[in-house]
């Protein structure tokens, strides 16, 4: 009644609309929306500059690992001693040093190990391993490329200055010299450093790669979604679908939400003390180190894929149960096809977070210092934010660079599989 | 005193008519959501071949009854229903009842229309394929066709069977639900206020359509429409806050209610 009698007051009085108390008023409104819109710009301005900070950084200090000084030296190997049906015992020290000689002739025994230290020490074994790959190069002369060692690396990229005083730097005042003649003479360049995707670890920067701690983090993550996925959907669709609501499945719930908060370092402890002391399980293993990362991604997985079944609309349950679809039908052929697409999002979301994840691979061994990449599940090895933990902790200039190449390496992964999640949620996601 | 007596005639034919004729016989049902109790002692019987309209004022507990049908009640967490509801004179809440079968026996339109987002082929196959009604390809392919005609829906969708179902028009979505509910070859057909979502000219499609399927099926419509509960039925229950306040010829409770409720709601008194 008294909004009757309000309607009709109004109407008898009628509304000023151009009045400036009116006008004051909705300036007063358009004021509060402009000013929620700036909120949120400066908000999002602020995380977007700390953003192009990170990345600017480490870009900054990381593209130098992108390239690789090397020198490119002629062998004649159809003049060496090599025998064909055994070419991996021939005297490759030898040759490689025999063709450096070349090189720069006429040092002394003194100057020429100065030489050869600007040279990395394993070069022996990479012109090995090139002829291995093509033994037609032992008939005639052929070019190879072998790195420069750290130090000189540094020297090339101006990391080292030659304005500092010779007894601070690694590279003496003869190095120097003699690597401004390899220049001129055209046999140093600075390609692209395919090495820190192909190598695995190694004591020497320059041979330093990434192949090892990646196909580690690949197995990991491939163990990690083989046991996760299942297992998290199976309990999802229990809790959410068949569970009667009672006190044990609430104290399951809550359990679950905390499990998801945990510290990944409990995690690790928890992997360290069952899967490496009480089965036995090999350490450093890519096994372990998914298994550990499934424990950790479990509670968000069950919590994403219950959130998703939950949002299927009840009336998609109901037509099936009208016509007499069992309740597993209903699940099966209607529920979970629907919420689908949803808990892929979480779970590669949930993979990336798994990728990034550090501390529980630290405590099951992850972190030794393994040169070559691993065959499988069983073998030792490490992961992307393992080896960066490690390359953080050496001491070698090249180091430096490699680590923040390697985070931007890890941070392109996360980038690719959060593109990947997006993009299912835009291609698979139905509306109705 | 007349009124009276004519209802004495009435319930004397009732008693006369042999059960047969009953489809489905409610007996003192009574449903409780927890402890706030729904209905009760409900005493409602289904007749076969017929349509029958439950009306009355939001929350009277009409839909309510028609769920408990065909047992949709038990996918709500705590609803209990006690009483007796029968099929052919076999308990619906038998323990020993298999609820697949009997939801196929006893299917259901629901309040808005809610394909499976699939083909329209594949909504309609799906009941007759869990079910195993259809031996091949080809006699699923029948079942589709017929059901779709039964459905009047045929000649619309007949060139685009293998397009998603939420594409159809909200009305034709509706009758494509329909037709999946006939598709099973149900014996009652429960709707739960199947024209409330729908424009006019859809809502005269599908009461036409209710009209048609009269012949084969015994229907249990939920309405809000007193017009459309006096144009598809034949028999017409009232129900009031949970109680069954008359149960009629729909002639005869537009016209000349027993109950005087009735009489209010028809006239629009309350409601």
């Amino acid at each position: 009644m008294s909004s009757a009698a309000f309607t009709e007051t109004v109407a008898k009085a009628g509304v000023d609309w151009h009045s400036d108390e009116m006008k004051a008023r909705r300036k007063r409104r358009y004021a509060a929306d402009r000013r929620l819109q700036i909120y949120g710009i400066v908000a999002i301005s602020f995380a977007l500059g700390f953003l192009a900070i990170l990345i600017g950084s480490l870009t900054f200090s990381g593209h130098k690992a992108f390239t690789q000084t090397v020198a490119t030296i002629e062998i004649d190997l159809s003049g060496a001693k090599v025998d064909p049906n055994n070419i991996k015992d021939a005297d490759w020290r030898g040759i490689v040093r025999g063709a450096l000689r070349a090189q720069m002739p006429g040092l002394s025994r003194r100057e020429e190990r100065k030489f050869f230290e600007m040279f990395t020490s394993s070069g022996q074994f990479l012109v090995r391993d090139a002829v291995l790959a093509d033994p037609s190069r032992l008939n005639g002369v052929s070019r190879f490329a072998i790195p420069m060692a750290d130090p000189i690396d540094q020297l090339a990229k101006g990391e080292i200055s030659r304005d500092t005083p010779e007894n601070q730097r690694r590279v003496n005042d003869q190095q120097i010299a003699m690597f401004d003649q390899l220049v001129e003479k055209g046999v140093i360049s600075t390609p692209f450093n395919w090495g820190l995707f192909f190598n695995a670890d190694s004591r020497f920067p320059e041979l330093a790669g990434l192949a090892g701690a990646i196909s580690g983090s690949f197995w990991s993550l491939l163990v990690c979604f083989i046991i996760s996925f299942p297992i998290g959907i199976a309990a999802a669709i229990y809790l959410e679908e068949f569970a009667p609501k009672n006190k044990l499945t609430d104290l399951i719930e809550v359990n679950i939400n905390n499990l998801a908060a945990v510290p990944s370092v409990v995690f690790g402890l928890l992997g360290l003390a069952v899967f490496l002391g009480w089965l036995g399980l090999p350490r450093s293993a890519p096994l372990v180190g998914g298994l550990v990362l499934a424990l950790m991604t479990l509670p968000t997985l069950i919590i994403v894929t219950r959130v998703s079944l939950k949002s299927v609309p009840s009336s998609i349950r109901e037509a099936a149960l009208g016509v007499g679809a069992s309740k597993h039908e209903m699940i099966f052929h209607h529920v979970l096809p629907l919420a689908i697409p949803a808990v892929m999002t979480g779970s590669i979301i949930s993979l990336a977070r798994a990728l990034g994840e550090t501390a529980p691979l630290l405590l099951i061994g992850m972190n030794a210092f393994i040169t070559s990449p691993p065959d499988g599940v069983f073998a030792a090895s490490t992961a992307l934010p393992t080896q960066i933990y490690i390359w953080a902790d050496s001491p070698e200039r090249g180091f430096v660079a490699r680590t923040s190449a390697a985070i931007l390496v890890l941070l392109a992964f996360l980038v690719l599989m959060n593109g990947i999640a997006i993009y299912l949620r835009q291609r698979f996601e139905r509306r109705w | 005193m007349n009124i009276m007596s004519e209802a004495t005639v009435e319930k004397a034919l009732d008693q006369k008519m042999s059960d047969a004729n009953f489809k489905m016989v409610g007996k003192d049902v009574s449903v409780y959501y927890g402890e706030k109790r729904a209905l009760f002692d409900v005493n409602l019987n289904v007749r076969k071949n017929t349509v029958t309209a439950l009306i009355g004022p939001s929350g009277c507990g009409k839909s309510t009854f028609l769920r408990t049908l065909n047992r949709m009640n038990d996918t709500i967490e705590g609803c209990r229903v006690t009483g007796k509801i029968t099929l052919d004179h076999s308990d619906v809440y038998d323990p020993s009842v298999d609820v697949v079968e009997l939801r196929a026996r006893v299917g259901m339109v629901f309040q808005k229309p809610n394909p499976f987002p699939k083909s329209i082929y594949e909504n309609i196959a799906y009941g007759p394929r869990i079910h195993g009604l259809a031996r091949n390809r080809d006699d699923l392919d029948a079942i589709v066709e017929s059901s779709l005609k039964k459905a009047g829906l045929w000649n619309e969708v007949k060139d685009r069977l293998h397009e998603p179902g939420t594409g159809l028009s909200g009305g034709q979505q509706q009758r494509l639900c329909i037709a999946r509910a006939i598709a099973v070859s149900p014996e009652v057909i429960l709707m739960d206020e199947p024209c409330s979502a729908l424009d006019p000219i859809a809502t005269a499609k599908v009461e036409e359509l209710i009209h048609e399927l009269r012949a084969n099926f015994t229907i249990v419509i939920v309405t809000h429409s007193m017009q459309q509960a006096a144009r598809v039925s034949q028999r017409t229950a009232m129900f009031h806050l949970g109680n069954l306040v008359e149960e009629n010829d729909t002639d005869k409770m537009f016209t000349n209610p027993d109950d005087q409720r009735t009489q209010d709601y028809i006239m629009g008194r309350f409601g």
